[in-house]
């Protein structure tokens, strides 16, 4: 008996609502980010389990491309973090928040 | 292979809890770090080992460690680690936990719905991945390179520090600081 | 020489409109003379006129001038046409007459006034609008100068705007007016639909083979029309502007408002006459109208303090003698009455001007006195003027028109012993507060000495006035004695004779009598309470009952509780406009979602991401189970 699609995609969609959980919950914006790199793995997963079910390698080429924009996204949104930090001295989101709403 | 799996995603889960409780941010990257490896191992029982490979070299080792990095730059204290053990109480968890279980419930749903249909678990080449990279999906390469491209000089000028901006006509005599 | 008639009305229209197309350009003397020119030359143009037509029309055949055809549509075609007979030959000749004697009076009385071109340009309108009221040969162009002269009152009235209080006196004539001219319309919009012309002679001749006397609709058209003729003769219950538009010049309240406007319902009465023969009841109204407003506004007039006031009253007084006449059937009395009134009232309120210009705008009669050393001319003329307004017996105009109304509201076959005894009652009235007023104004110590004396332009109007109102009565005298009855005979070649089933003329002499006693009885009673008494106090004490009679009988309270307060309440509750909301809706609802929108923009991004995953379940859900 090989493993079902459903149980990978059961697999990924755990992972996928713990970094959102995580996301809702962390005031830290570095754990938010980390929240999101979750997300996204997860999301890469997914793919990989859905061109593992044809056998052929459209997912894996899917994953490559998330793999490339998630490390974008890393770096660009790290440095952001810097300037956060260096503007307002903390890395708590609520002290970042100067709109009026 | 089964029982392989079971226990790599099991570790996986149980890794990704603990990162999202975490109160010290090393200590959740650790943690990261480890399920990214239990989910490389994942990959390479669905039969892509080059995904895996890159998972390992690429997530885990560049960008994990570009977090490392930064989080010991920024040096956060002790006061921060109380902070966040002041937040995270159980009733905080509350609210989310409800939206994911929700999300999960209709997932599962979702899933229950349809018969069983069984991976193949075929062991791709990456001769075969980057016979498509080259082929199909050429265009979403160069895109891509577009990305990487701007990401490194965005992340260049977003890391340079601020220069006191003067313009020659005011200057004081006090000098850039 | 008749062919002149449309000139009369042209000339002060020309007039008019000459001043307001030369702006300021033209120097203060040369708006005078186009001012007091026009109308004068009318005038003028009118003894020719009038000359000419009875010299061709002995009879009293009506000469009817048609200018041009106004407007043609569905089969209302009404001309501009004016209809020259006898009644219309009187009216004219007191307009312009009287209106030239005012014109000259103005030229000096609003001299340093800075609105002078604009008081003539106004004046010469009204006088226009006036001659086309008179003039006119159907309804509609009736209606015009009925409408122009409306319009001229409320612009005179108000002539000082920069007062509020002048424009809201301007307003209220203006508004109570409009409710008599609704009427009017109404009783239009019945003739035409019913004659298919608005051509009065036209109507007056098929009115009796069209409507049965004493039938519904024709009390109805007649009470129309009345109601009308109320709204601008000021009578019972439309009688409360009058006394609130003496906040215009003294000039214009000889002109317009003792004069001429406000008889403009007596001839729209005696030019619909038939209409009201056809309706017995309709024309009893209007002799218990005049009656009753007689009565009311002479215990009013007896209790003011203005000047102005007691004139306005008296109007209102004199104006129901003649409705009482045209009530009664006595037409060519009415029409006699107003010539006369127009005389010594145009006459008193020229004096009452001078004597409040020469006093530095003092209005109040118990803060005048000893005059009569200070300002001669000005006190002979309003002498010889209050009495002719008493009816002074045998020697004033006054006594000749009113007795004969008095007479005939005895005597005529619509005539009753109580409309008699009313009328008695209001001319001893008449006589109390005329020479009230006289002893107040020019008898008793000097309160306050003139500063300035009038000049010629202004005495002149007033000797001619006087000796008109003296003279002016002779024209006419009574059965009994000797029959010279030259104005009548004029007159009752256009209107009908008034039926008179009189026993004879001993009994008039016994009428004659009765009402000379009364007058001279009112002439002493005013003697003995105000002759060179001492008045120190500004207004006197007035009881309860004086208090009312002074308020006008409190129809102004009575008005404002059961019309105006209802409205403004009513207006209240629609204050933020509902009905507007409806469209507004639409504004207000995106501004509504901008708030709530703008809310959500708080920079939190812990509640971005919650909203995210919350959308997600939801369009889950949807995808799932619909």
């Amino acid at each position: 008996m090989s493993i079902g699609i459903e149980q990978g995609m059961l697999l990924a969609a755990i992972l996928f609502l713990t970094g959102l959980t995580g996301l809702l919950v962390r005031r830290d914006v570095i754990f938010m980010l980390m929240s999101v790199e979750i997300m996204l793995n997860a999301a890469g997963l997914a793919f990989i389990i859905a061109g593992s079910r044809w056998g052929q390698a459209d997912g894996q080429v899917m994953f490559l491309f998330i793999l490339t924009m998630a490390a974008t996204e890393v770096s660009v949104g790290l440095a952001l973090i810097i300037q956060l930090f260096m503007k307002f001295k903390s890395v708590d989101t609520n002290k970042a928040n100067t709109m009026n709403g | 292979m089964n029982t392989l799996f079971y226990i790599s995603s099991a570790i996986a889960v149980f890794a990704t809890l603990k990162v999202i409780t975490n109160k010290v941010a090393i200590h959740a990257l650790l943690y990261l770090i480890a399920s990214l490896l239990s989910v490389a191992v994942v990959l390479f029982i669905l039969g892509a080992p080059f995904i895996a490979a890159l998972e390992v070299i690429i997530y885990a080792g560049a960008i994990m460690v570009l977090f490392v990095f930064v989080v010991m730059m920024l040096n956060l204290g002790k006061e921060t680690i109380l902070d966040e053990s002041n937040m995270l109480t159980k009733k905080m968890f509350m609210g989310p936990s409800v939206i994911s279980l929700l999300l999960l419930a209709e997932i599962v749903y979702l899933l229950i719905q349809q018969s069983i249909v069984p991976l193949t678990m075929k062991m791709i080449a990456p001769a075969e991945v980057g016979q498509l990279l080259f082929t199909k999906y050429l265009l979403v390469v160069e895109l891509g390179a577009f990305l990487l491209m701007s990401g490194i000089v965005g992340a260049y000028h977003l890391g340079e520090k601020e220069k006191l901006v003067h313009h020659r006509f005011l200057k004081t005599g006090k000098d850039i600081a | 020489m008749k062919e002149l008639l449309w000139l009369i009305v042209v000339l002060p229209f020309v007039g008019s409109l000459i001043l307001v197309i030369t702006g300021k350009k033209l120097s203060r003397f040369t708006c005078v003379v186009i001012g007091v020119g026009s109308v004068s030359l009318a005038a003028v143009l009118t003894v020719f006129v009038g000359v000419d037509y009875l010299n061709a029309n002995p009879t009293g055949l009506p000469y009817i001038e048609t200018l041009w055809q106004w407007l043609n549509v569905d089969g209302l075609s009404p001309n501009i046409a004016f209809h020259l007979d006898t009644v219309s030959l009187c009216f004219i000749f007191v307009v312009t007459f009287v209106g030239a004697l005012i014109h000259l009076y103005s030229a000096q009385f609003m001299w340093n006034d800075e609105g002078l071109k604009r008081f003539f340009i106004y004046m010469n309108l009204f006088v226009g609008f006036m001659l086309t009221l008179v003039l006119a040969d159907n309804m509609l162009l009736l209606y015009l100068g009925w409408e122009g002269v409306g319009l001229c009152s409320y612009l005179l009235i108000g002539f000082w705007y920069k007062d509020p209080a002048n424009g809201y006196a301007a307003r209220k004539a203006f508004i109570v007016t409009r409710v008599g001219d609704l009427g009017l319309t109404i009783g239009l919009f019945v003739l035409f639909i019913t004659f298919h012309t608005l051509d009065i002679q036209a109507i007056l001749v098929a009115a009796p083979g069209v409507w049965p006397v004493g039938s519904g609709i024709a009390l109805l058209t007649a009470l129309l029309l009345l109601s009308g003729a109320l709204g601008k003769s000021a009578q019972l219950p439309l009688q409360t502007w009058l006394p609130d538009a003496m906040a215009g010049p003294s000039p214009v309240s000889a002109l317009i408002h003792s004069a001429t406007m406000v008889t403009a319902g007596v001839y729209l009465i005696a030019r619909t006459h038939v209409l009201f023969e056809l309706a017995p009841v309709a024309q009893a109204t209007i002799a218990i109208i005049g009656a009753a407003t007689l009565l009311i506004a002479g215990l009013a007039a007896l209790n003011q303090h203005d000047i102005k006031r007691v004139l306005a009253y008296s109007t209102i007084s004199q104006i129901g003698y003649m409705f009482l006449a045209l009530g009664v059937g006595a037409w060519s009395a009415a029409i006699f009455h107003f010539m006369i009134h127009a005389f010594f009232k145009a006459l008193l309120f020229l004096g009452a001007g001078i004597v409040i210009w020469a006093l530095d705008e003092e209005h109040n009669m118990f803060k005048m006195g000893g005059l009569w050393k200070k300002l001669p001319v000005t006190f002979w003329t309003f002498l010889i003027g209050a009495a002719s307004l008493s009816a002074l017996p045998l020697i004033t105009a006054g006594f000749y028109s009113k007795d004969k109304i008095l007479w005939l509201s005895y005597a005529s076959d619509k005539g009753s012993v109580w409309l008699w005894l009313a009328a008695l009652a209001g001319a001893f009235l008449t006589a109390l507060y005329a020479f009230r007023m006289v002893f107040l104004t020019f008898f008793g110590e000097t309160k306050k000495v003139p500063s300035q004396k009038p000049g010629l332009l202004m005495t002149i109007p007033l000797l001619v006035l006087a000796v008109l109102s003296i003279i002016g009565g002779f024209i006419e005298l009574p059965g009994d004695m000797g029959h010279f009855t030259l104005f009548s005979d004029f007159i009752e070649k256009t209107l009908p004779v008034t039926l008179s089933s009189a026993p004879g003329h001993y009994i008039e002499f016994v009428f004659q009598l009765v009402s000379a006693i009364v007058a001279l009885t009112g002439i002493v009673t005013a003697y003995f309470y105000y002759f060179n008494k001492p008045f120190p106090a500004a207004e006197p004490k007035r009881n309860a009952l004086q208090q009312f009679f002074y308020q006008g009988w409190d129809f102004d309270l009575l008005y404002n509780t059961i019309i105006v307060q209802p409205i403004v309440f009513l207006s209240q509750i629609d204050k933020d406009d509902f009905i507007d909301k409806f469209y507004t809706a639409l504004a207000s609802l995106t501004l509504l979602l901008n708030k709530i929108l703008s809310a959500t923009q708080n920079g939190m991004v812990r509640r971005y991401a919650l909203v995210l995953a919350i959308g997600a379940i939801i369009t889950l859900t949807i995808i799932l189970y619909l």
